[in-house]
């Protein structure tokens, strides 16, 4: 049918569309079109904007095989309490057949104070574990040889710290850095938009994340040494195309930055990997993967001028929506999560955690990590959804979709450049309102029940009270706290002052690359509050923007 | 004129999580409450001197990382210590239901958890403000 006469019958299906609803009204608010045909697709060209997997521009996927060669990985994040603890749940995933680490540090750790800081006070193990030292780290990864595992660290301002302490771990255990496999977080940026654990202020920072950039280029150099995150963005509230294009922006600041440190750009961007979120509208959620890549490659190939095909992939790890699940009827969160696993797998993720359903409540517990695993592990061996590349190409509203969030992606790009890059944005709050209006809107839809969510504004029941969830032990503050007065005890303080005058001297040079005197105060079992303090002396903190 | 509800949306402890508390400030001030938010990481101290220092009716706590228990109590004895006993005390976030009685016990008058309506806020506040 040529595009003439498909016109013609699109202007007859309309009318008789009118008709319908003129006696049957359709649902409201509903975002997308009622029915795409070819004629969404007339600009597309399959080379220039699909291209085959694992080419340029990937919109099908960073691989050739993706998941037929092998599934994602599987990698639940977890940690609470003590390192002890925190061990054998690790131990207990990958015999469950986890295939990767995930770590979840507690909010002191996130934010570089010890256990025994005033300000730690009941912080203490609560949303992941608290790691005061590299002894504390030596007893996390106590029987797993991290020369076979690989581990993503969610850490961010303390990020080359507890880099330092696992590469440190590593030498103990006889593993040289080059073999170390992981990912640690280190995305600032979008802690100051939206996630909160932050540090510094923006300019050492960036200075931080290129320093390790560059030392991980030379001596640890299949790390992936950033995790540009859209996760916590979305979480926070915003769209699926501002969570990639926030992120984006991010990405396109730390890739500015390393380059004015005087970086080659295929020397590091290889290196470079992204976390998505995977929320509830399954179609729209694949169609932003999708459309993530191919705006990463054009701004590497274009902006960047990158050659090397590795530094053009986005690469992505993914999280099901923790925003998504509901306290109320918590087993609903199981098919909420199965949904969301669609997408990602759909969309070509690299890894994903599943989350578990009793998370709107509290830690999860083994029984529900448990659940949330084998999810994956049913979409991977049962569903035949990983069977076929990138399945959904072609059809019209995924590619329609693709391509209306790459837009969205680009203005957002084009407007935080003309204010100065994400930094300058982040600075003046723009893109902190920018979620927070979206977030707001959110609500507001549910409260006027303009979106439904099952169980919370509509299909409820009277709950009965949760049971067996997990409590994280009051003692552990006490634990860690005895722990850090035998470790200052005991431990050769001359010597770790030597190391820590060393740090400060550097951290005052902007030139000096700040990796090998954290190392060496970690491994002079310097902890993390003493080497932050250090840093936060030279440095200052951060000043939070306050906006309503 | 009647004078305007006061109320300090505060956010104690070392939790990020400020979507709730950004979304409640904003759903009260358009209910028409006075609305001061105090940014993340305050310590009980400063929660309870920007409560005494903004002459506040309520002080709404969001915390999603589990500290509630030791914090929450703390921000009450210490607006106690202030006699601020008629500012109406509120919580809300990740809070296990077994945590409630303990935490109203303490002096916390209403813990609101996921799921909330603004809107059952704002009602619970004109009901029982002081």
């Amino acid at each position: 049918m040529d595009d003439q006469s498909l016109r013609a019958k699109l202007a007859e299906y309309t009318a008789k569309v009118e008709k319908t609803i003129a006696k049957r009204p359709e649902r409201k608010n509903l975002e997308h079109n009622r029915l795409y045909t070819p004629l969404d697709l007339e600009d597309l060209d399959y080379e220039r904007d699909l291209g085959f997997p694992g080419d340029y521009p990937y919109t099908r996927g960073v691989q050739p095989t993706m998941y037929r060669g092998r599934f994602w990985t599987m990698r639940q994040y977890a940690g609470f309490a003590t390192a002890e603890e925190s061990n054998r749940r690790y131990r207990y995933l990958l015999d469950q057949g986890q295939t990767g680490l995930s770590c979840a540090f507690d909010l002191p750790t996130q934010i570089g104070y010890d256990s025994d800081d005033g300000i730690s006070e009941g912080e203490v193990g609560k949303v992941g574990v608290a790691i005061d030292s590299l002894a504390d780290m030596e007893l996390l990864f106590a029987g797993i040889d991290l020369g076979k595992v690989s581990t993503s660290m969610t850490i961010n301002a303390p990020a080359a710290v507890l880099l330092a302490m696992y590469i440190a771990v590593a030498e103990k255990q006889g593993v040289s850095a080059d073999k170390l496999n992981g990912t640690i977080q280190n995305d600032i940026l979008k802690e100051y938009a939206a996630r909160g654990t932050y540090i510094f202020p923006p300019k050492p920072s960036m200075r931080l994340i290129t320093n390790i950039f560059e030392y991980c280029s030379k001596n640890v150099p299949q790390w992936n040494t950033i995790s540009i995150s859209g996760y916590h963005i979305r979480e926070a509230g915003s769209t699926a195309a501002q969570e990639i294009a926030f992120t984006i922006a991010d990405g396109i600041a730390y890739v500015d930055a390393a380059i004015k440190a005087g970086l080659n750009v295929d020397d590091f961007a290889g290196r470079l990997s992204f976390f998505w979120n995977a929320h509830n509208n399954v179609l729209e959620e694949v169609a932003k993967f999708r459309a993530s890549r191919r705006v990463w490659a054009k701004v590497m190939k274009e902006r960047f001028g990158a050659c090397n095909p590795k530094s053009l992939m986005l690469r992505v790890h993914t999280q099901t929506a923790g925003s998504m699940l509901t306290a109320q009827q918590p087993e609903n969160n199981i098919v909420r999560v199965a949904l969301q696993t669609v997408a990602a797998v759909l969309g070509g993720t690299q890894s994903l955690h599943t989350n578990s359903k009793d998370e709107a409540l509290a830690l999860p517990t083994e029984d529900a990590v448990r659940v949330a695993l084998r999810t994956q592990q049913i979409v991977a061996y049962e569903s035949g959804l990983a069977d076929v590349v990138d399945p959904l190409a072609g059809s019209y509203y995924i590619e329609a979709l693709t391509n209306k969030i790459e837009q969205e992606c680009w203005d957002y790009i084009n407007k935080i450049d003309e204010m100065g890059g994400a930094v300058v944005a982040i600075e003046k709050g723009y893109i902190q309102r920018e979620i927070q209006e979206s977030a707001y809107k959110w609500q507001m839809d549910v409260e006027n029940k303009k979106r439904i969510i099952v169980g919370v504004n509509q299909f409820q029941i009277k709950e009965k009270p949760p049971e067996g969830l997990l409590k994280v032990d009051a003692a552990v503050g006490e634990m860690q706290k005895q722990k850090l007065a035998k470790l200052r005890a005991n431990r050769d303080n001359a010597a770790l002052k030597t190391k820590l005058e060393v740090l400060e001297r550097a951290a005052k040079d902007e030139t000096e690359n700040l990796m090998p005197a954290i190392l060496d105060a970690v491994k002079a079992y310097g902890t993390l509050g003493e080497i932050c303090g250090v840093l936060r002396n030279v440095f200052g903190e951060y000043q939070a923007h306050v906006s309503l | 004129m009647e004078k305007r509800i006061r109320v300090l949306v505060a956010k104690p402890g070392l939790d990020g999580h400020d979507r709730g508390a950004k979304v409640v400030a904003r759903a009260l001030r358009d209910a028409g409450f006075e609305v001061i938010y105090t940014g993340l990481r305050q310590t009980p101290e400063q929660i309870a001197e920007a409560a005494l220092e903004e002459d506040v009716n309520v002080v709404a706590m969001s915390l999603l990382s589990g500290a509630h228990n030791t914090l929450f109590p703390k921000v009450v004895n210490l607006l106690k210590d202030k006699e601020l006993e008629n500012v109406l005390i509120l919580g809300g976030g990740v809070i296990p239901d077994t945590d409630i009685p303990a935490l109203k016990q303490a002096g916390v008058a209403e813990i609101f958890t996921p799921g909330t309506s603004t809107a059952a806020i704002v009602e619970f506040i004109k009901a029982n403000v002081k």
